[in-house]
């Protein structure tokens, strides 16, 4: 955190990816979300901290629908990717998750092989013409999860069991292999060791290039390490949102102060 | 010193009042469940003793083996072979013939009992064997002239004598055996014309009328049974699996699928005696299906095992995590894709286990069959699927209350036998649903 660095890393002026206006997330009675509105970059990365509870995860899965699938939640505002309203009825939010897509804050392997882990996604979307450009396509999103060496010789072996933190890095690569626009990831590194995660957050800089990429953290120095910009959420509100050296260096709001100099969380 | 020795006292090794309390609730706990556990073995031991014990007799019978000879004079006066005329010859005709075997098998292995009348020792023969003769005639008119060795079934009585039913004082009761007819078999025993085997004919052959109880099989039973599980399971099965996806998975969770729910549930729970009256007024009054139908009993039962076989799939389809159905809608599959590639597949051991549990259920039903008029006397077989479904049959279950209500002790050994086969069956529907359940986890 206290890393001068980060002062210096570039913002670019990237042209809005996902935009979120006067958004609220109900469950049932309870108000998750209360009235966010952000900006979400293009080949940026955002970091969203907060603490427990604060609704980060609500707010993430708001971006590509996943909420849908909660019965008591529902969605009010205005969420736009690339100015089109996500919530519009001629939206199928089946073709949105295709291009938002999610690593999720638990490990999730289907229980199938490996290999049958990241082709799923590549399958149903027609990515592959042949067997070949499957095993290209495989190989290249566990590459970029960062665990083709520790899995390239068992590929037919259960996704299911790997460790906690191998398990982890495949629901990553079985995400990039989908080609998303966005990637959201929710806390993608509370499982992994400071090697693997480190691995992850090479991959978050390099996927940057191409993609949006959101990333829960609870590590503030992963935030500053890996984001661009940074929203603090507390209790439901998004209290501070700015780039990322501003928010650990300088923060506007006092709550925001407290958080990261681990007073409140 | 002093220290440590009162250290001990109230350490680990001492026990307060407190402490030993909880062991012996703990222990008495123990006690009682293994005591249940013993209960529970228990009865079943003793039912197994009993059915098989009354049981395992009815696969073995009596058997005689005797050379008749079938006489042109009786079975063909005019001489020609023609079938027609060879037809008219009633079983009355043919029972002079094995009255006759029966003596030429006396004479031959020097057998004499005194007292003993001709009409007797014909008498040790079932009535069945009559009709086993005639069949064999109108398909062998050739055979008009010739003396042909049969194996025909002994007389129930006979064949009580010799499985321990029957003994010599009932005999001299009983006006349908008398002591020498078992002098005579006792006889024929030692002589080797008479033998117990392997009762395949109980497995295979129809029901048989109250006077020819030995020649009473379970093929029509069986037919009949499985043609109804055949049913069941291409009607229940898909119908279940269907309404269970879409009530767990895509149905919106209001007061209508609450109310749907609560009536499945209620429907397991209804008495099957009036789905029995519900198939009779629906199946058979309303839609003019035939009485006794496989294809009636098979609906009837359909609609018992639906909801046996609903329930088991939504907790098969509940107990998939949902982190499987947000991974596989992460990486934009449909919700339809998610459950057939994911979902279903995860929940297929669950389903199987459900599917078979109904089944077995329902092969074992009885109440509802009654009033579908399966409880009737069928001799005949029904024919191949599909006409068969439609053909009158009985079924296992029916059969067993069937001849436990006909008060003839060699159709109670019957009974118990066919209590046996029914238990066979379920025993292997339930391997079945182990095996493929197994099969089916290791998939992870
Ligand atoms: N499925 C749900 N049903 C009802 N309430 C929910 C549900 N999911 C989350 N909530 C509530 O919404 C609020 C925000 O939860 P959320 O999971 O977004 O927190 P979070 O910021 O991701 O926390 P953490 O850092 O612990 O993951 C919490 O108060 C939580 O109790
Ligand atoms: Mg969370």
């Amino acid at each position: 955190m206290n890393d001068m660095r980060i002062l210096e890393r570039d913002v670019d002026a990237n042209k809005v990816k996902i935009s979120a206006q006067n958004c609220d997330v109900y469950y049932g009675d309870t108000h998750a979300i209360k009235d966010v509105s952000v900006d979400i970059s293009d080949r940026t990365v955002t970091a969203f901290i907060g603490p427990s509870g604060c609704g980060k995860s609500t707010f993430l899965r708001c971006l590509n629908r996943m909420n849908d699938t909660i019965d008591v939640c529902r969605v009010t505002g205005d969420i736009r990717l690339d100015d089109q309203n996500i919530y519009d009825s001629r939206v199928d939010p089946v073709q949105l998750r295709a291009k938002v897509g999610m690593v999720f804050q638990k490990p999730n392997p289907f229980p199938k092989s490996i290999y049958d882990n990241v082709a799923y996604g590549p399958r149903i979307h027609g990515l592959a013409r042949n067997k070949a450009d499957l095993d290209e396509i495989v190989e290249k999103a566990l590459r970029r999860g960062a665990i083709w060496d520790e899995v390239k010789d068992r590929l037919h072996a259960p996704g299911t069991g790997l460790s906690g933190g191998q398990q982890q890095r495949l629901c990553i690569a079985r995400a990039v292999a989908t080609e998303p626009e966005v990637l959201l990831m929710d806390e993608p590194c509370s499982a992994l060791d400071p090697i693997a995660t480190l691995q992850v957050e090479e991959l978050i800089d390099e996927l940057r290039r191409d993609y949006s990429v959101v990333i829960v953290t609870h590590s503030m120095q992963q935030a500053a390490r890996v984001s661009q910009k940074t929203a603090f959420f507390h209790l439901g509100s998004l209290v501070e949102y700015g780039e990322t050296g501003q928010i650990f260096t300088n923060p506007k709001d006092e709550r925001t102060e407290s958080y990261i100099t681990g007073r409140i969380g | 010193m002093t220290d440590a020795s009162a250290n001990t006292a109230t350490g680990l090794y001492a026990t307060d009042a407190h402490i030993r309390k909880r062991n012996a609730a703990e222990k008495r706990f123990r006690l009682y469940g293994l005591a249940a556990v013993c209960v529970g073995i228990l009865a079943l031991i003793v039912l197994m003793t009993s059915i098989l014990g009354n049981g395992v007799s009815a696969f073995r019978q009596t058997y005689v083996t005797l050379n008749i000879e079938l006489l042109e004079a009786k079975l063909d006066k005019n001489g020609n072979r023609n079938i027609d005329d060879i037809k008219k010859v009633s079983t009355f005709g043919y029972a002079p013939l094995i009255q006759a075997g029966v003596e030429a098998a006396m004479a031959e292995n020097g057998i004499e009992i005194e007292g003993l009348t001709g009409k007797q020792a014909g008498g040790i023969i079932s009535k069945e064997a009559a009709a086993q003769l005639r069949n064999f005639v109108i398909a062998n008119p050739d055979a008009i002239g010739t003396t042909v060795e049969f194996d025909v079934l002994a007389n129930a009585q006979i064949d009580g004598y010799f499985k321990g039913r029957v003994d010599r004082a009932d005999a001299e009761l009983l006006k349908t055996v008398s002591p020498v007819q078992l002098d005579l078999s006792d006889a024929l025993l030692e002589a080797g014309v008479l033998r117990t085997k392997f009762n395949t004919a109980f497995i295979t052959a129809p029901d048989a009328s109250d006077n020819r109880p030995e020649a009473a099989g379970l093929g029509v039973a069986i037919l009949g049974s499985f043609y109804m599980m055949i049913v069941v399971l291409v009607l229940a099965l898909p119908i279940g699996v269907a309404a269970s996806i879409y009530l767990e998975e895509f149905a919106p969770k209001n007061r209508w699928t609450d109310l749907i729910e609560v009536n499945i549930s209620n429907l397991a729970a209804v008495p099957s005696i009036v789905f029995g009256i519900l198939g009779l007024a629906i199946f058979i009054n309303f839609a003019g299906l035939p009485q006794s139908a496989p294809i009636v009993g098979g609906l009837v039962l359909t609609l018992m095992t639906l909801p046996t076989i609903i329930i088991a799939t939504r907790a098969a389809l509940k107990a998939v995590p949902p982190s499987i159905r947000d991974a596989a809608l992460g990486v934009g599959a449909s919700k339809m894709q998610a459950v057939f590639h994911h979902v279903l597949p995860l929940a297929a051991p669950g389903i199987l286990t459900g599917t078979i549990i109904g089944l077995a259920q329902a092969l074992g039903e009885t109440a509802p069959l009654l009033l579908i008029g399966m409880v009737a006397f069928v001799r005949e077989y029904p024919a191949g699927p599909p006409e068969g479904f439609f053909d009158p049959a009985s079924a296992l279950p029916v059969q067993v209350y069937n001849w436990t209500q006909r008060a003839d002790a060699a159709l109670v050994e019957r009974a118990s036998g066919a209590i046996i086969v029914l238990l066979v069956f379920l025993l292997i529907m339930n391997v079945a649903a182990i095996i493929l359940r197994r099969r089916f986890e290791r998939r992870w």
